[in-house]
């Protein structure tokens, strides 16, 4: 049984002018030992869908699905009481911005022991011992040091670092990055990507990584779900996602980002024309023809997953249509 | 006119930074030394980590913020002798964050139109026509003149920020991370863009950027800056085919291409950069230098000529004696 289990997901925010579907029909799953990269550009619900798993998404929002659970929990009918007892200590979350999600006004060695005093039966001494341990873990010296330190004291690496050893603190199960590498240079990038994986492997967590950046998302990712317009549009291995990319969106994503060596120096980049759609009111077929070269009539009608392989699966009807223009 | 564009000599910037009530003041130095000449239409790229001193640099470029020593020439008159609009009328900048970079409360039609009020081009209607012209080369809409930021996507609001850059038809533009603020679609379309109208217009870009990749797409020539000073200056082939500083190959091989069968490098050089604020008796990277020999710690590193370019580096040097 898949460690996280999302079915049908659907999140809808009142807004002025009716309701914004901001995710529909969202189903992936997770594996312990496995790492799901959602991919997606901003407003394509990436971020919302990973707040839903954690039961953190604003007030306004509401979360339905067909199924939600953790390690057998039915998410969707736990009261708030037990959701708090395992948000922290069995599923953590690491942010983008480690300087606007970690506290200025206390130092990091209050910040890191809270989640494990106020989940576990431990003493001060032993958390105390516990953040160290983490910390060395992680990479930073002079551990002692730190903890009495405040976050403006360390620099992005180091608190993107402790925001690691945070989420860490109560050996979660599942780890929910949210673009953990973002605001970082790109020589800290690789070793904060190269840490999380290698504790990943060594706790034998889940690991979802919310990412717009194709690259880290072919390097780290074990399984992909590319997210468009509030839906998945193409999920399946790492592998065949970018070895064989089947949704046109997919395809042009890829197409848009520079690559040493494939593309040629200062030849037209490719390009997706037109812009996202709005999602407010009723949504029907594939959210992604009005950008499409393969666009057809059928795609206003009812959207399916059709599987180009096994595991792989792609939500567009006109995979027969590409593949004769290919 | 000579086919150097901009020229920079000997700058360095330094800064006095308060150590705390009671004690004295230290100096950072931010950009040290720097030398550069680019080239008529030329696409130069400035790569660096955060700190490094590139904003720095671009702002003394801009005529922002006096160098403490050093030179800065524009088509060989210098930026220090000329007066603000003077200089404003050669270089231009494009910011990364076109959410900050755009006044709110101004129209499109204002923002971009304002360079043209400042040095009182025109009367009213040639203006607005000016405007136009612009919002057409950039390819946004007609409709968009009485729009406000606000209403805009953040590619837009770039498109507008490059048309406001150019509508005085500056020489050089500056580019300070143009596109990393961008979603990975629209940062195709904003740097397609800039090619065209470096191509249309016949300009020069200053590129300063942390994304190789982009790099290598668009630059002609690239220096490298660590700590403040350059440590390689480059053609665009011979730096990615062979970088010569261990700077630069740490920089190069943490570029993530998108292929699952490759995992995430090992650079091998500390996550640390190094404090700013600490005098370097020998080469500045030796900390976090994989390769580091005893003379790194003691004596800085001598400029190795290269067939493209030069790096600063002892490995080279003892290279070059072998």
């Amino acid at each position: 049984m898949a460690l996280l289990d999302v079915q049908d997901l659907v999140i809808d925010i009142p807004v002025g002018g009716g309701v914004l579907h901001a995710v529909s029909e969202v189903s992936f799953a997770v594996e312990r030992g496995e790492t799901l990269a959602i991919v997606g550009e901003s407003g394509s619900g990436k971020s919302l869908t990973s707040l839903a798993v954690m039961d953190l998404l604003p007030r306004v929002a509401r979360r339905g699905a067909a199924r939600l659970a953790f390690d057998g929990i039915d998410l969707l009918k736990l009261p708030e009481r037990q959701m708090r007892k395992l948000r922290g200590s069995r599923m953590a979350m690491i942010f983008q911005e480690p300087m606007t999600s970690l506290n200025p006004a206390y130092t990091i060695g209050n910040q890191l022991t809270e989640a494990l005093l106020c989940h576990e039966n431990v003493g001060a001494e032993a958390a105390r011992a516990r953040a160290i341990e983490l910390l060395e873990r992680v990479g930073i010296a002079g551990a002692e040091r730190r903890l009495l330190q405040y976050p403006h004291q360390l620099s992005g690496g180091l608190r993107q670092r402790v925001m690691i050893a945070m989420a860490l603190m109560c050996k979660p199960d599942l780890i929910i990055a949210d673009e953990p590498t973002t605001a970082l240079d790109v020589t800290i990038q690789a070793q904060i990507l190269r840490l999380l994986a290698e504790l990943k492997k060594e706790l034998n967590m889940a690991m979802i990584l919310i990412t717009h950046d194709l690259g880290v998302v072919a390097r780290v990712a074990d399984k992909v779900a590319v997210m468009y317009a509030g839906a998945i549009v193409e999920r399946g291995s790492a592998r065949a996602v970018f070895k064989a990319p089947s949704h046109p969106y997919t395809r042009g994503l890829l197409n848009c980002i520079p690559v040493p060596g494939r593309t040629a120096p200062g030849a037209p980049l490719g390009a997706i024309r037109g812009q996202v759609p709005n999602l407010i009111g009723r949504l029907q077929g594939c959210a992604f023809r009005n950008r499409c070269d393969f666009a057809a009539p059928e795609c206003a009608g009812a959207m399916r997953f059709e599987s180009p392989s096994p595991g792989h699966d792609v939500r567009c009807v006109r995979l027969e249509a590409q593949k004769a223009v290919a | 006119m000579s086919d150097i564009v901009l020229e920079l000599k000997d700058v360095s910037r330094r800064f006095a930074v308060s150590q705390g009530a009671f004690k004295g003041s230290a100096t950072l130095t931010a950009v040290a030394n720097v030398s550069l000449q680019v080239k008529r239409g030329e696409v130069f790229a400035l790569v660096g980590e955060s700190g490094s001193g590139k904003s720095t640099l671009a702002k003394m470029l801009l005529g922002l913020l006096p160098p403490s020593s050093g030179d800065i020439l524009i088509d060989g008159t210098p930026v220090a002798a000329s007066d603000r609009i003077a200089v404003a009328r050669r270089i231009q900048p494009i910011f990364q964050d076109p959410y900050s970079s755009l006044n709110p409360r101004k129209s499109i039609a204002q923002l971009i139109g304002l360079p043209l009020t400042v040095h009182h081009v025109g009367d009213a209607a040639s203006r607005r026509a000016k405007v136009v012209e612009m919002l057409d080369l950039v390819g946004l809409p007609r409709r968009m003149l009485d729009a406000y930021p606000g209403q805009l996507s953040g590619g837009q609001r770039q498109r507008v920020a490059i048309a406001r850059a150019l509508v005085m038809r500056p020489e050089v533009v500056i580019c300070d991370e143009p596109t990393s603020a961008l979603d990975v679609s629209v940062q195709a379309q904003i740097l397609n863009l800039l090619l065209d109208l470096k191509r249309e217009l016949g300009l020069t870009y200053f590129f300063i950027s942390h994304n190789l990749a982009v790099v290598e797409h668009l630059a002609d020539r690239v220096a490298v800056m660590y700590l403040g000073r350059i440590v390689e200056e480059r053609t665009r082939a011979g730096l990615f085919a062979q970088p010569g500083h261990p700077y630069t190959r740490a920089l190069l091989e943490s570029v993530l291409t998108p292929d699952p069968d490759l995992g995430v490098p090992d650079t091998a050089i500390g996550a640390a950069m190094a404090n700013p604020m600490t005098e370097h008796a020998g080469c500045p990277f030796q900390p976090r230098c994989p390769r580091a020999l005893d003379i790194c710690l003691a004596t800085p590193p001598p400029v190795s000529v290269l067939p493209d370019g030069w790096a600063t580096c002892h490995l080279l040097q003892q290279e070059a004696v072998a």
